[in-house]
């Protein structure tokens, strides 16, 4: 009975590893990709939320963490390509070489957070803006300038270990991360944090230490994300992370909600498959990108689902309301 | 009953600038007592809260918790020493249910951290369900028990006082601070609010502090009153005293009320 809460805390991917297998299977070679853009992309949007949506701190950054995760993992899989562990298969010591490289730029992106986070996160609103948009800035600059990051021209030839597993599960986990950080009592401190920050603190709520936190975890994330991208398409740039990136991301939470999981999901999952779907349109593609946008933001300025998740919209409240009632009905 | 005094402020004086907000403040309270801080506006009620509160850090003089001084501390972390306090103008987390408002000041107290939270581990389950069952408690005892998930902000304007008192002793605090929590009630909610502050403080067994500036109302529940004006304590004692206290009267009232009553003017006495 005691190992129950560990079962259960990792329930949800011993069932979601095959459904991924399965998928991956499933999906045509030409979707690939795409797929796995729509899982990083849910992975950045709902890390990102933990901090623009949970907190309520606006953080423009998020793609300077990814920088530092997607190169950590890039310099670990290419160090580590042609070592194989010798009890194990290759294919299975590649990814568990890989799973190191996925941890190792959660660590290096959680500590870049931690730097980032402990100056700045004394700043409020617009200010925080800024700075996070400096920092991130900052990060892509001293790799486009080191030497052993291959400075503008990036790495490449990474050895592909992504795959639809990989980005699934680890789509999950923040999801997970973010639903399970919401419904404890560590989560509502931080929507105190958004609500009134001076009454939060008033009530025990360690305020700056928190922000810190979050923005530690929303970092770690997001490093996981860049590791992930990079490795998928085997090449890792600055370019791939300027602070246009970040923008992205910051549509991704705006539109979904601030503060709602689901909604990032949605929003990710929408806006990558849409903007891929207008391909062919070429030019007006960004143009009906940012129409979107606009109608978006002035119909519902507090996104699609607001605060609320997926389940609190009036009609599938009904709905499952009646299918309590169809149960209880003898 | 324990000897020590959970709050004891000494000579605390707040300066912004020029300005003097608080002078040499003095104040003790005994366990379980109810204290009543009134004064005209801008007599620095608010500020001698803040300073107790940890919002400002005493420009000089002591705040001491329970024999520990806690002067330049954050109000997390005074807060976690045992002082709550309520916000003159509502601060509820608005968008949050009325449970979770109160389950957030239960979070003070809590022992598991963020890992616990990712894992869900039983150390995890054991808090929230105590933090549930806690929260559940101080909203019976506020009468909200039948608004636990309104959203705080569309709650009438009583019961948000109320959530906000709820919210404060949630924390677990032996002095709980309220900031006018009367202001904007009618009288027959004002009279019904200091009976709930009354037994508030005979069912925890905590020390109140209450701000107000409607003397009538706080003559009736306070065992003492401190009386500010213009960062001074004019007066300190028993209600009766203090109402009879000529400086007072003046504080409140203007030396033309007194004069046409033909009171004596208290010397060095202005004319506002």
């Amino acid at each position: 009975m005691r190992a129950w809460p560990i079962v259960k805390s990792f329930l949800p991917f011993v069932i979601g590893a095959p459904i991924f297998w399965a998928l991956g299977v499933i999906t045509p070679e030409a979707f690939r990709l795409i797929l796995i853009t729509v899982f990083v992309n849910i992975v950045l949007a709902v890390s990102l939320n933990v901090v623009n949506g949970f907190t309520g701190q606006f953080s423009l950054g998020h793609a300077g963490f990814m920088a530092v995760g997607a190169y950590t993992a890039a310099k670990i899989t290419i160090a580590l390509d042609g070592v194989q562990l010798a009890f194990l298969p290759p294919a299975v010591s590649d990814q568990v070489f890989f799973a190191f490289a996925l941890a190792c730029a959660m660590v290096t992106a959680a500590l870049a957070g931690l730097l980032v986070g402990m100056p700045s996160l004394r700043l409020r609103g617009d200010y925080l803006a800024i700075v996070t948009l400096g920092f991130g800035e900052i990060i892509r600059s001293i790799i486009e300038n080191s030497k052993p990051l291959g400075q503008a021209t990036g790495l490449s030839g990474l050895p592909q270990r992504v795959n639809m597993v990989w980005v699934g599960l680890c789509a999950m986990a923040t999801i997970v991360m973010a639903r399970r950080l919401a419904t404890s009592t560590q989560g509502r401190a931080l929507f105190a944090i958004r609500e009134d920050e001076v009454a939060a603190e008033a009530m025990g709520v360690d305020t700056t230490g928190y922000k810190v936190r979050a923005f530690v975890i929303s970092a770690a994330y997001a490093g996981l994300a860049g590791a992930l991208v990079s490795n998928a398409i085997q090449l890792c740039t600055p370019r791939m992370f300027t602070f246009v990136r970040s923008i992205e991301v910051v549509v991704l939470v705006v539109l979904g909600g601030l503060g709602s999981i689901t909604g990032s999901v949605v929003a990710a999952v929408v806006l990558t498959i849409g903007l891929e779907a207008l391909r062919e349109f070429q030019s007006f593609r960004m143009v009906s990108y940012a129409i979107l946008l606009i109608a978006l933001m002035l119909t519902r300025p507090q996104g699609l689902f607001g605060t609320h998740e997926l389940w609190d919209l009036p009609f599938i409240k009904r709905f499952s309301r009646t299918a309590v009632r169809a149960k209880e009905a003898p | 009953m324990s000897a020590v005094n959970p709050l004891e402020v000494k000579n605390v004086t707040m300066q912004f600038g020029g300005l003097k907000a608080l002078v040499d403040f003095n104040l003790v309270m005994a366990p379980g007592e109810l204290v009543g801080l009134i004064g005209p506006n801008g007599a620095g009620k608010t500020t001698a809260f803040n300073a107790i509160t940890g919002v400002y850090a005493p420009s000089a003089g002591d705040v001491v918790l329970a024999g520990e001084r806690v002067n330049g501390q954050k109000p997390h972390q005074i807060c976690k020493k045992g002082v709550a306090r309520t916000f003159q103008n509502i601060r509820l987390f608005k968008q949050l249910t009325a449970l979770d408002n109160v389950r957030i000041a239960c979070h003070a107290n809590c022992t598991a951290g963020f890992l616990d939270a990712l894992y869900q581990t039983a150390h995890h389950e054991r808090e929230e369900e105590r933090i549930l069952a806690r929260a559940d408690e101080y909203l019976k005892v506020m009468g909200l028990a039948h608004r636990r998930n309104e959203t705080a902000r569309n709650l009438p304007y009583g019961e948000q006082r109320r959530l906000e008192i709820a919210r404060a002793l949630a924390t677990g605090p032996k002095v709980l601070c309220l900031d006018e929590p009367a202001a904007g009630m009618n009288s027959a909610e004002k009279v019904e609010l200091m009976q709930l502050i009354r037994s508030i403080r005979d069912q925890f067994g905590i020390s109140i502090l209450v701000i107000e500036h409607d003397m009538k109302l706080v003559m009736g529940v306070s065992e003492r009153l401190i009386v500010l004006d213009h960062g001074v304590t004019i007066a300190r004692g028993k209600p009766e005293e203090v109402r009879r206290d000529p400086k007072v009267i003046e504080a409140y009232l203007g030396d033309a009320y007194l004069e046409e009553k033909h009171m004596a003017v208290p010397a060095g006495g202005e004319a506002t």
